[in-house]
């Protein structure tokens, strides 16, 4: 049912079989249907979400390496169209812009007349959804929507839009979904799942909306033997994944250990520069600006993404409450991976990785959090 | 953390980001660099729908400037306008300063949790006030003046920099009138000041008019002193789960979204600003939060 | 206001850029003198108006014993002083001479040294007078001009933003430099302001903007060096457009000891 959000984990449809050249019809399927296809593809050296319009785009036969502060392409030995996990780039690009102009007020000589501003966003189809952004989604909902507020941007973007998630078949370093229990197998939150196969595609439907597109492809039921090579291939991610966080009580853990010594330690390191809240999938502070001309009698307020690693963001007439870099590391991590627990019943991190290989400096928020448990130096 | 159910009324709005017009229809200077501003709503269902607990805060927005939260500082049970007591301060603050009665800005809300009122019932309360930190509570005085239930002593300990930096003072002969016991204390006194000098936890210590093991706790004020109000409060035999406090920090969205209000595990803008002391006290220690 | 606030733009040792920047306002400038009187700008008009001046905005260094005379004047006939750009808040590039010997430079530069008057370093605007407000960039940005001037004209204090070149990078779209190529790059300890343009043109920052808030300088440039940039490439990398600014100054000194 369209605005529904996709709830895959009640439906137990079998599995069906794409060849790759059929499979390749969903985009333009897709796009006849009215939706703009968002999917991976190589940009600026690394592989991004962005507008596609053909399977020809996405990066056939590419690969990340990545490790702590460090991300590079490489070529695979096969034409594999998924073989690789996630990018510099998160979903939330497109559901919670990092600029979107929220109101205007206008000057009348009656007074302030105040306006919403329409969002235009086009229909969503996100093709390539790792099973931790399925759950990074699935966190921003509970943020945005499911509260006793509605944030109206982000819900007509996400009720619209079309998931179609692949499952990993490899790891990085720096991925630990296992440890977060988001992945890597997509389980909930898709209208179709893929996992790539060496000739194909199999496809399971998690939806209405999902079904109907999957009718409009040439499809077999899965063999056997197919299925086994799904599995074997999930399997093989969920093997290569090496990095783990320990979550158990973690919240009580990580709130009673705000004046650890191990804070000081990766202030030191700590840039404070916002990028590994800027790739989080889940991230979703913000600020609002006022954007007017010089009489101010019309202004526009600008909601533009901001973290809480900016110095002045915790600003108020008293004075900068986080002052230091310990003080905002220590609120991100906390917040992340304790208080979000508190605040939205479950935790914030995903664990896709992004802020480890993305921090400028390396820094590894599992190493941290061993270390404030005591179980590393 | 629990949000404390105290839900009001909001103006009708499809979006929690815009703005509903108000106009200033009255200007109270009430302390040096304090004024409270009156404030209708300009559309008429907003009016008649408007519901505020005391306790909670509006977003007040001036186009250009900015959006600042204050609570809401009059009498719940008036139908409006609703008073805002405002300190100057910052930029939005400062530009609001410069509007005249007639002049309209935005307004949403009202946002947060309240205080507490049912947790009175039957009990002595003793509210405990520094400087602006008066204006949240003062909806409690007025509820509480006219509260038909059983309610035992009232009691308002009030602290200021200085005698003319009081604020309401004019309306303390009244709310002694009402029932309460309305006690005083300033910071640095002027010749002419007969009253006390000192912190207001000075007031809330040698309190012996209410029996501290039945007796309710509402404080705001400077996070420094609600945190000793409460520290004297336990050890006057409070109950940890009997105070209340308001915090305070920059807030954007008002609704859970923005971030910048976040205190440990709360958003003060949807969990608080008021707060039950056991449920945050050990965050109240950690500096830099 | 009453009156129109007059304004003064004023030069000292500059590339005239940032004072172009306010030129490149465009339709906003028309805005702009409906709103102020331009009372001083050479760039626009000959005609001079006397102060004071209600705002002045100086661009360039203090580098000669007359600007550091004439600066003292400025201030006088100024109720609110902005610096504008990275040789006003930070002595320019032109600071590159303060780490070297002027002397020299003059002798290599000038046919006839003994004509220049020219002081031993190039100094911020602030090392001499009370500055009201820092608006930085190489150039600065017409638009971040715009806002500070809105500001004042309600009364309200300027601000503009103080966080990393990062965020601006993340909210364009522009993948990392650094992680993604191995380029070293200054954003992450610079202020935005420029909209990330340089790590968009596959570059790195530049540092025009000048340090972010609390910049973790040493942490970067350890981390640059252990990944195989040299020292005397992030020394270089620091002594840039504002590597006069206090923070960046103590790390290259830091690094490379004058």
């Amino acid at each position: 049912m369209a605005g529904e959000l996709a709830d895959s984990s009640s439906r137990k449809k079998e599995a069906l079989f794409a060849n790759r050249e059929e499979f390749a019809r969903i985009v333009p399927l897709l796009r006849e249907r009215g939706y703009a296809v968002i999917g991976p593809t190589i940009e600026q050296g690394a592989i991004v979400y962005a507008p596609i319009d053909s399977v020809e785009q996405l990066p056939i036969g590419w690969t990340d390496r990545q490790e702590a502060g460090m991300y590079r392409l490489e070529r695979r030995a096969d034409d594999a169209w998924f073989g690789y996990v996630v990018g510099p780039f998160s979903w939330k690009q497109y559901l919670f812009p990092p600029h979107t102009k929220m109101s205007e007020s206008l000057l009348t000589a009656e007074g302030w007349e105040f306006r919403a501003v329409e969002d235009d966003a086009p229909m969503y189809a996100f093709l390539g959804v790792r099973a931790c952004d399925l759950a990074a989604l699935a966190i921003q909902d509970r943020v945005f929507m499911n509260g006793p507020y509605v944030d109206p941007v982000y819900e007509k973007r996400r009720r619209r839009a079309l998931t179609i998630a692949v499952n990993c078949t490899q790891a990085a370093p720096t991925c630990f979904c296992a440890s977060m229990g988001t992945g890597p197998h997509c389980r909930y939150g898709f209208d179709i799942a893929v996992t790539e196969l060496s000739d194909g595609f199999l496809l399971e439907v998690g939806s209405e909306r999902g079904e109907e597109i999957v009718s409009g492809l040439a499809t077999s039921a899965a063999t056997e033997l197919q299925m086994a090579e799904a599995h074997q291939r999930r399997a093989r991610a969920v093997a290569q994944i090496t990095r783990k966080l320990d979550t158990h009580d973690i919240r009580n853990v990580l709130l009673s250990q705000l004046e650890h010594p191990r804070w000081q330690h990766v202030a030191e390191r700590c840039l404070s520069c916002a990028n590994c809240t800027m790739v989080c999938p889940t991230c979703f502070c913000c600020s609002v600006e006022e954007v007017a001309d010089l009489a101010e009698t019309r202004v526009e307020r600008h909601r533009s993404w901001d973290s809480c690693f900016n110095w002045n963001f915790s600003y108020m007439n008293g004075g900068i409450v986080r002052q230091d870099i310990r003080a905002r590391y220590r609120q991100w991590l906390t917040h992340k991976l304790a208080s979000w627990i508190d605040q939205f019943g479950v935790s914030g991190c995903v664990g896709c990785g992004r802020c480890i290989t993305w921090c400028p400096v390396g820094i590894d928020l599992t190493e941290e959090v061993a270390v404030i448990r005591g179980e590393a130096t | 953390m629990s949000t404390a159910a105290c839900a009001g009324v909001r103006p009708d709005s499809a979006h929690p980001w815009v703005a509903t017009p108000a106009t200033i229809v009255r200007i109270d200077q009430e302390v040096p660099g304090v004024a409270t501003y009156y404030l209708e709503l300009c559309d008429e269902k907003a009016r008649s729908d408007y519901r505020f607990q005391p306790g909670q805060f509006n977003m007040l927005y001036l186009p250009g400037a900015g959006e600042i939260a204050i609570s809401v500082s009059g009498d719940p049970a008036a139908a409006g306008p609703y008073a805002h007591t405002i300190r100057r301060a910052g930029n939005v603050t400062g530009s609001l300063w410069q509007l005249k009665v007639g002049d309209k800005l935005g307004i949403r809300g009202p946002f947060g949790s309240g205080w507490p009122l049912g947790e009175c019932q039957g009990r002595d309360v003793v509210l405990v006030a520094g400087g602006i930190g008066l204006a949240p509570l003062r909806p409690v005085i007025y509820s509480l003046s006219k509260w038909e239930n059983e309610l035992g002593r009232r009691v308002l300990l009030c602290g200021a920099r200085s005698p003319e930096t009081l604020l309401y003072h004019s309306q303390y002969l009244q709310w002694i009138e009402a029932g309460w016991q309305v006690e005083t204390t300033v910071d640095r006194a002027s010749p002419d000041w007969n009253g006390h000098v000192g912190a207001v936890t000075l007031l809330l210590e040698r309190l012996r008019s209410v029996d501290a093991s039945r007796a309710v706790l509402f404080c705001c004020g400077p996070e420094v002193m609600m945190k000793f109000s409460a520290m004297v409060a336990l050890r006057r035999g409070w109950s940890a789960d009997r105070i209340w406090i308001s915090m305070e920090r920059n807030m954007q969205c008002a609704v859970g979204w923005c971030g910048h209000c976040q205190w440990g595990p709360a958003f003060i803008c949807r969990d608080g600003p008021v707060f039950r002391y056991d449920r945050i006290a050990p965050f109240l220690d950690v500096p830099g939060l | 206001m009453a009156e129109k606030p007059r304004l003064a733009v004023l030069k000292f040792a500059s590339c005239d850029g940032c004072q172009l920047a306010l030129l490149d306002l465009e339709e906003r400038l028309l805005e702009l003198g409906e709103s102020v009187e331009i009372a001083f700008f050479l760039e626009a008009s000959s005609r001079i108006e006397p102060g004071p001046y209600d705002v002045a905005l100086v661009e360039g260094s203090i580098t000669t014993p007359h600007d550091k005379e004439r600066i003292h004047e400025v201030r006088r006939q100024s109720r609110f002083l902005i610096t504008i750009g990275a040789c006003a808040t930070a002595g320019g590039i032109q600071a590159l001479r303060n780490w070297a010997d002027h002397e020299e430079f003059l002798r290599a530069v000038y046919a006839q040294p003994q004509y220049i008057a020219a002081l031993e370093k190039s100094t911020p605007i602030s090392d001499h007078v009370r500055v009201d407000f820092e608006l930085r960039g190489c150039p600065i940005n017409p638009s971040q001009l715009y806002e500070i001037l809105r500001s004042l004209l309600h009364g309200r204090r300027p601000r503009t933003p103080a966080h990393s070149v990062c965020l601006d990078c993340k909210r364009r779209g522009t993948v990392c430099v650094t992680v993604a190529r191995g380029i070293p790059c200054l954003g992450p300890v610079t202020q935005a302001g420029c909209g990330a343009i340089c790590p968009t043109y596959d570059r790195g920052c530049y540092g025009c903007y000048g340090p972010a808030a609390q910049p973790n300088l040493v942490s970067l440039t350890s981390h640059l060096i252990s990944t195989g940039v040299s020292q005397q490439e992030v020394v270089r990398t620091l002594r840039g457009f504002n590597g006069y600014s206090p923070e960046f100054r103590a790390e290259s000194d830091r690094l490379a000891p004058p």
